[in-house]
């Protein structure tokens, strides 16, 4: 078994881990202007306040499992996304402690719900725009980046940064759907529905636009024998889209938001299958960048032992502080 | 040329600024998490409201303080590979896994139990309840472990070797890297550190209510609590300083000749410098007072020890002695006020007027913010005192850096320093505005805004709304229906 590839994978997951978790706390800082002031825009935030700041976590090994099995590759994808690490970086400050200021300062209340649909907005943008500039590929010389400091500002960058939002978004007012009823559940429905065929436009666009990026992308989808495996994708794709859509009209509890974290990990596959066996395209690939062996299984024992205890008590948080926020007494 | 060297110097400032206001929350998040847990532990052994209600009040200050300390550490996770890219691919392969480790083991922790004690006592009952503060302290103490571990290789790098491609491999022997030669001494004076920093910010609130009303129980028994651990821990933390002064003489021989400004070497025993101002140009320590002999008696255990000096250090290989020099003396002068202000309370107590002494109470609120500026000038002291090297005697902080130009260093560390000055400022303002309020018995908890049956207009009468507008529940709340 290749360590390499049982690395990628972890960290795949993590970066899964942490698109799905906050990316239904950052799509409800990003749809917040729309709720109204007071009791929805309480319950919204009350809905993830127990939960954020897990969820927030899987960034934190995102990034720190890339330093660790992929040195490399976190040393090159930095500097190269420098702005975009920067800007979403500060709008996770500004997103984080509006959670208590906003409860701290009632004069300031409206500022602060402010800097968390800023913050949300700018750091789901820089993470989305991120992910775009690595697959429109980093420029890498010897053992370090080699562009300029504007490289990942494109069109197709600005594009990925708005379907990551749109994305979000979806996740954000699904899980609303599931947490909240009566009319801020059908407020969060309607936003699901734009949100939904927002994320679906986007993500197609993204897909074609991938297929043009680079000769190696499209041979993973359009040859043969590839083509037998991945043409399904699309498909399920377009099933779970069309199910999740008749989901956020009829369910009150949670089958829209799962069906939204299905519609993500096939479009997060449909990304691994476009870029593999690479971590920085063009040049850079997995085994490139890897950590040596013994990083490698020094890690691999920490992360057996830890992730079912960290999955357990997850699940354990999110069980304490199940159901809808009002029924339940959050409180 | 020139550019790269502003655009390391812009680096090196915006990796401190971040760095310094980061350890601002751990410092003091690290304390109070054990305080927390001690509290609840006291109020679930022994039944005592006051405990509660100390709890509940100092658990709001916790959780703004950890909201700051999150958002600041995320920064610092990515800070490695933004700016300094060039260490962060020689030395992933051997602090990369400590980090990650920090990750799996501390952080998700801490973030996952965090819900829970703030939000969840009446959702999970009181032992639950407990087990998860005992969680999120836990996770604050495993936190400092490993990025200590971290620091302390990088400054006593051990079980390593070269690889081709030149980044640091990891030896046979985690264990070699993982405790490094400075690992247990850093690790037990921060933390150390840290305990006394709370310890004083609990001991200035405590004070402070006291002045008001000396008859406030909950002010009583967190002056007292403080004080204990000012008398208990502030020798042993000197001690801790002292040990680990010999062996940052024994690993970082440079950066103690910085620390006691001995530019000369002294054959027949070195002078202990209290003051004076270094002047690195003249190699030589200006207007001395210093104590002839005493640095080696300190330092070596013998009067006519010789201690060898900057001279036999190559110029390129000197830290620069003026800040490390003025920073630990900084570090050293506020402990021993802090043993002071330790003593003083035990006679206080002998004669049974600790809560009777109004000077003390002034002393103990003016030291209040002494352990901030205590941890920030030990940290000063050690990081600048390894320069010129970012891995000791490997590899050079200059050669470090990521290949970025000037004006992106300078426009990322401009929104940090405005940003940073903003938000965590205000953060700051509401803490002290929550210590200004008198710790009272039917304290809250955390609590978050005015959703939910027991909220809802008509239960609760009007009157007895908190007319300080963010405590919005009666204090005739029955207690099972209290928020935490």
């Amino acid at each position: 078994m290749d360590l390499t590839v049982i690395w990628a994978f972890i960290i795949a997951f993590a970066v899964f881990a942490y698109v799905v978790m906050d990316g239904f706390d950052l799509g409800i800082g990003i749809l917040f202007p729309t709720f109204n002031v007071g009791r929805e825009r309480d319950r919204a935030m009350n809905s993830i306040a127990p939960v954020w700041d897990g969820n927030e976590t899987w960034l934190v090994l995102g990034g720190g499992g890339l330093f660790a099995a992929f040195p490399l590759a976190y040393a090159v994808i930095l500097p190269a996304t420098y702005p975009l690490i920067i800007a979403m970086l500060l709008g996770l400050v500004f997103r984080g402690v509006a959670f208590e200021y906003r409860w701290r300062d009632p004069a300031h209340q409206r500022f602060w719900d402010m800097a968390f649909t800023g913050g949300s907005f700018v750091a789901a943008l820089a993470q989305g725009m991120t992910l775009g500039a690595l697959l429109q590929g980093i420029e890498v010389e010897g053992r370090a980046y080699a562009g300029s400091w504007w490289d990942w500002l494109t069109p197709y960058t600005l594009l990925t940064g708005l379907g990551t939002v749109a994305g979000y978004a979806l996740l954000g007012s699904t899980w609303l759907i599931w947490k909240l009823d009566g009319d801020e559940q059908v407020h969060a429905r309607k936003l699901a529905v734009r949100a939904a065929i927002a994320t679906i436009v986007l993500m197609g666009a993204v897909s074609l636009y991938n297929i043009t990026l680079n000769p190696e992308y499209a041979a993973h989808w359009l040859s043969a024998p590839e083509i037998y495996w991945v043409a399904p994708v699309p498909v399920i794709t377009a099933i779970i889209a069309f199910s999740m859509l008749r989901a956020i009209t009829r369910d009150r509890n949670s089958k829209p938001f799962w069906l939204a974290i299905a519609l993500f990990f096939l479009g997060m596959s449909g990304l691994g299958v476009t870029i593999w066996p690479y971590v920085v395209p063009p040049g850079l690939t997995i085994w490139d960048a890897a950590a040596p062996e013994r990083s490698q299984i020094f890690m691999l024992v920490g992360v057996a032992i830890t992730m079912p205890l960290i999955i357990a008590y997850t699940v354990w948080a999110y069980w304490v502080f199940r159901g809808k926020v009002a029924d339940e007494g959050y409180h | 040329m020139l550019e790269n060297l502003d655009a390391l110097l812009l680096a090196r400032i915006q990796f401190a600024f971040t760095v310094s206001f980061h350890f601002f929350f751990p410092a003091f998040s690290i304390g109070l998490a054990s305080y927390l847990a001690v509290l609840e532990g006291l109020w679930l052994k022994t039944g005592k409201s006051v405990y509660l209600d100390l709890f509940k009040y100092w658990l709001k200050i916790f959780a703004i303080a950890f909201a700051m300390g999150v958002v600041s550490g995320i920064v610092m996770s990515y800070q490695f590979g933004t700016n300094w890219s060039v260490f962060s691919d020689k030395a992933g392969p051997v602090i990369g896994p400590l980090m990650a480790y920090e990750v799996l083991t501390a952080f998700f922790l801490e973030a996952g139990f965090l819900g829970v004690m703030l939000f969840g006592m009446n959702k999970v009952g009181k032992k639950l309840h407990f087990a998860a503060t005992l969680m999120v302290a836990l996770g604050t103490f495993v936190s400092a472990f490993w990025i200590l571990s971290v620091n302390s290789w990088m400054q006593t790098p051990t079980g390593y070797f070269i690889g081709e491609n030149g980044q640091f491999m990891p030896g046979d022997s985690w264990w070699d890297i993982v405790f490094n030669p400075s690992f247990p001494y850093r690790l037990v004076h921060t933390v150390m550190a840290a305990y006394l920093t709370t310890a004083f910010v609990v001991g200035a609130v405590g004070a402070w209510h006291l002045l008001k009303d000396k008859a406030n129980p909950h002010a009583r028994t967190m002056f007292s609590m403080a004080m204990w651990m000012a008398a208990i821990v502030t020798p042993l933390q000197i001690f801790a300083g002292d040990m680990h002064g010999l062996n940052t003489l024994e690993h970082q021989p440079a950066k103690v000749m910085a620390m006691e400004g001995h530019y000369q070497s002294h054959p027949e025993g070195a002078p202990l410098i209290l003051f004076g101002i270094p002047d690195s140009e003249a190699k030589t320590v200006r207007y001395a007072i210093e104590i002839p002999k005493a640095s080696s008696l300190i330092l070596k255990h013998d009067l006519n020890a010789p201690m060898a000096g900057l001279d036999t250090i190559p110029d390129d290989e000197e830290p620069p002695v003026g800040v490390v020099f003025w920073s630990f003396r900084v570090m050293v002068g506020i402990g021993f006020a802090m043993l002071g202000i330790g003593l003083w309370s035990l006679w206080g107590r002998v004669r049974g007027r600790l809560y009777d002494m109004p000077w003390l109470h002034r002393a103990a609120l003016l030291m209040g913010p002494s352990g901030f500026a205590a941890v920030l000038a030990g940290w000063i002291t050690t990081e600048v005192g390894r320069q010129p090297y970012v891995i000791y005697g490997v590899l050079r902080t200059a050669d470090a850096a990521s290949p970025l130009d000037a004006p992106a260093v300078a426009a990322s560390l401009l929104a940090f320093v405005l940003v940073y000055f903003t938000v965590f400022g205000i953060g700051v303002w509401y803490i002290l505005k929550l210590m200004g309020k008198a710790p009272h018995a039917g304290e809250y908890g955390v609590k978050r805004g005015d959703v939910g049956p027991i909220r809802t207009a008509g239960i609760t009468p009007g009157p007895t709304q908190n007319p300080g507008g963010d405590e919005t529940l009666p204090t005739e709340a029955p207690p099972e229906k209290e928020p935490v």
